[in-house]
């Protein structure tokens, strides 16, 4: 292995075993399983009530000292398989991995952290289970502390700590470890933006000045982005792209969710889910002049139609949809409970239709995401739809000269500006 | 940890590779280890109000009623010594045998957030929960040296050797354990079975009993590996008037060879698949 390269991974395939037997895992049901194995097997009937699912499927890549390496990718695309397979958790179904220095991987704020004990024990604990010696985590103990804000409440049991100083503490804990490859899944979903922030920061500090190999899986783009020089896009367990971040994510993100002025949703699996007793079969934009276009133009109406298809009668079904960013973010939406109405569905396809007037966001890409459902269950829920580019009006330059927007919404402000002589 | 300098050799991960170093990394998690077991024995006496005298009430307990239905009511012989020192012996054993094989035989399911998310060898799970067993065994032991001094019984010379037959105990009770633990994860029916097999095993041996004056009985009781572990222990802790059972204790010994054995090939042949399924 070349001297550069410190993860290798040649063929990885992964394999779980989807029983359809109900109830499996008691003694009886295994009992009762083996008995009917052994009947069919003396009959000849090779046939196993048993299905495989691979959650990998022939993974190759080789990651270098020093890379930042962003994993991207739908929910069930087998991106915390890999990691658990690279973190030793569990083992591949085939295929080999070559791994040079010490790993620590961070699959989940605060493993192992007793609500029972202290601060102070849990730093300890902790720090144990994610590999540290003694020796290292009272040398970094002040700093931990320091890091987490939580010196006054180093002897209270944890369970009694806000949710927010826990995340904290433990994300501390974490922070100080000195992995030459530090795996890291999805952590920064939790705490105050604030807090994400710092822990953006400390990820990225690891990284670049220490010269240390970081994985990092997340689905907020912007995280990604900032902190990885490159991108890893799982699909279906395999890897469906792999390059410089800011490539991969543009594509990535064109590829789930095409800037169209209409889409077909009925083969559109990603960032999918729900029962599916009712589903989205199309979506379409229609701008101000009401033509079908995917760019909208900011202070003006927009008109956002989606056809769902019922395959039975729905007594209450709502339909919500939003406008997220690239990030993620939830700008704004609507469903229609809000305005109180809750519809009576029949079997077939129904068109839902919504006027957005005007549109207030500031211009930039955004996605639609939308749902449909009712008060128990979720029919049918697409992450990101379709895009939608919102361009400045003509009467933009004036207020933002050069382009530059504060935030994602514009409103109308009157500024005054009054000299008072002394 | 940056230096480039001391390289570790590389890791290599494959399906089914038995790896070469795992006991030189059991070995390296041993502070891990260190700290379950701490964890484990401060969780357990935090927010109670007695606090370790818990870990006393419960064997005593026991010690009387055995004390009153073997002795008194069955009128069973003692020997030279008080009928409550007898049984009190026959405690200290049974008490370090059964915990350590209810708390090992939970220990995976009762760990399974931290097995589903970190790596280390997971027999540091099992063998941390011995820790809490031998704090209650300790606590229990300066007890019986309490009613020694109060009954004037002067212990033989043979009390020097008990930490062998203590760690005779701790040996079968880790083989089942293994077993146990490795079989619960995949079969939680084993949380209802373990502490039915506990409470039946406790007549089934001679914690209430000496089986030196039952010679009819000796070679069905010692079929059970306890009973050659609870004899040592009486040999080691009564007077000089206890005869060495060579016959039960040598059967002990087998089983816990054969438990030792058999549960640790198990334990590491289930151990890579505990994630995927716990």
């Amino acid at each position: 292995m070349s001297d550069d390269v410190v993860i290798r991974a040649e063929n990885i395939s992964k394999r779980y075993r989807i029983s359809h037997l109900a109830g499996q895992g008691t003694l009886r049901d295994t009992m009762h399983h083996m008995a009917r194995l052994a009947w069919r097997r003396l009959r000849w009937n090779s046939k196993l009530n048993r299905e495989d699912f691979w959650a990998l499927r022939d993974v190759n890549f080789e990651i270098k000292r020093g890379e930042v390496v962003g994993i991207i990718g739908r929910n069930g695309a087998g991106k915390s398989t890999l990691l658990k397979i690279l973190s030793r958790i569990t083992e591949p179904t085939t295929g080999r991995i070559t791994l040079k220095g010490r790993v620590a991987s961070l699959l989940e704020v605060g493993t192992g952290f007793h609500p029972e004990l202290t601060g102070r024990d849990n730093i300890f604990l902790n720090g144990a289970i994610l590999g540290m010696s003694r020796v290292e985590i009272r040398k970094k103990f002040d700093e931990i502390v320091a890091f987490a804000e939580v010196e006054r409440f180093l002897d209270t049991p944890v369970k009694r700590y806000s949710s927010g100083m826990y995340v904290r503490l433990a994300f501390a804990v974490a922070a100080h470890l000195e992995p030459e490859i530090l795996i890291v899944d999805e952590v920064l979903a939790v705490g105050d933006a604030q807090f994400q922030k710092k822990c953006l920061g400390k990820i990225q500090s690891v990284a670049q000045n220490d010269g240390r190999t970081v994985l990092f899986v997340s689905h907020q783009m912007n995280a990604v982005q900032r902190l990885c020089t490159r991108a890893i896009v799982m699909q279906n367990g395999m890897i469906a792209a792999d390059g410089p971040a800011h490539l991969i994510i543009n594509g990535y993100l064109k590829q789930s969710a095409p800037t169209t002025a209409s889409r077909d949703l009925t083969g559109n699996d990603v960032g999918r889910r729900g029962t599916g007793v009712a589903r989205f079969t199309h979506i379409e934009l229609r701008n101000h002049e009401g033509r079908s276009s995917p760019e909208i133009l900011r202070g003006e109406p927009v008109r956002i139609s989606i056809s769902v298809h019922a395959t039975k009668r729905i007594p209450n079904a709502t339909f919500g949809f939003s406008f997220v960013t690239a990030d993620g973010v939830e700008v704004m939406g609507s469903t229609a409970t809000d305005e109180g109405i809750s519809h009576e569905l029949s079997a077939g396809v129904h068109q839902f239709s919504c006027l957005v007037e005007p549109m207030i966001l500031n211009p930039g890409r955004y996605y639609i995401r939308a749902a449909i459902f009712s008060s128990s269950e979720v029919f049918d829920h697409i992450d990101e739809m379709i895009g939608v580019d919102v361009l400045s009006a003509a009467s933009d330059q004036a207020h933002a000269p050069g382009n530059h927007w504060v935030g994602h919404v514009y409103l109308s402000y009157n500024w005054k500006h009054e000299h008072h002589s002394p | 940890m940056s230096s480039p300098a001391g390289e570790p050799p590389a890791l290599v991960i494959e399906a089914g590779r038995t790896e070469r170093h795992y006991w030189a990394d059991l070995w390296r998690y041993r502070e891990l280890l260190g700290f379950l077991a701490w964890r484990d024995i401060k969780v357990r006496y935090q927010q109670t109000l007695l606090g370790a005298a818990w870990a006393l009430v419960q064997p005593l307990a026991s010690v009387a009623i055995f004390t009153f239905v073997f002795g008194r009511l069955a009128r069973m012989p003692s020997g030279n010594e008080p009928y409550f020192l007898v049984v009190m012996a026959g405690q200290l054993a049974w008490q370090l045998f059964a915990n350590t094989l209810g708390n090992t035989s939970g220990s995976l399911v009762g760990n399974s957030h931290l097995i589903a998310k970190v790596y280390f060898p997971r027999l540091a799970v099992p063998l941390s929960t011995v820790a809490v067993a031998l704090v209650d065994f300790a606590i229990l032991l300066g007890l019986y040296v309490i009613a020694l001094a109060w009954t004037g019984t002067v212990p033989t010379f043979r009390a020097l050797l008990l930490p062998l037959f203590v760690i005779l105990t701790l040996l079968l009770a880790l083989g089942a354990g293994l077993w146990l633990a490795a079989l619960t994860v995949r079969f939680r029916d084993f949380r209802i079975v373990v502490p039915f097999l506990l409470q039946i095993g406790v007549f089934a041996t001679p914690v209430g009993y000496r089986t030196d004056f039952l010679p009819n009985w000796q070679a069905l009781l010692s079929l059970n590996p306890m009973t050659g572990v609870i004899d040592a222990y009486r040999w080691c802790l009564l007077g000089p008037g206890t005869a060495f059972q060579w016959h039960s204790l040598s059967l002990s010994l087998a089983w816990t060879l054969m438990l030792v054995v058999t549960g640790v090939w198990y334990f590491r042949r289930t151990e890579r698949s505990f994630a995927d399924i716990i």
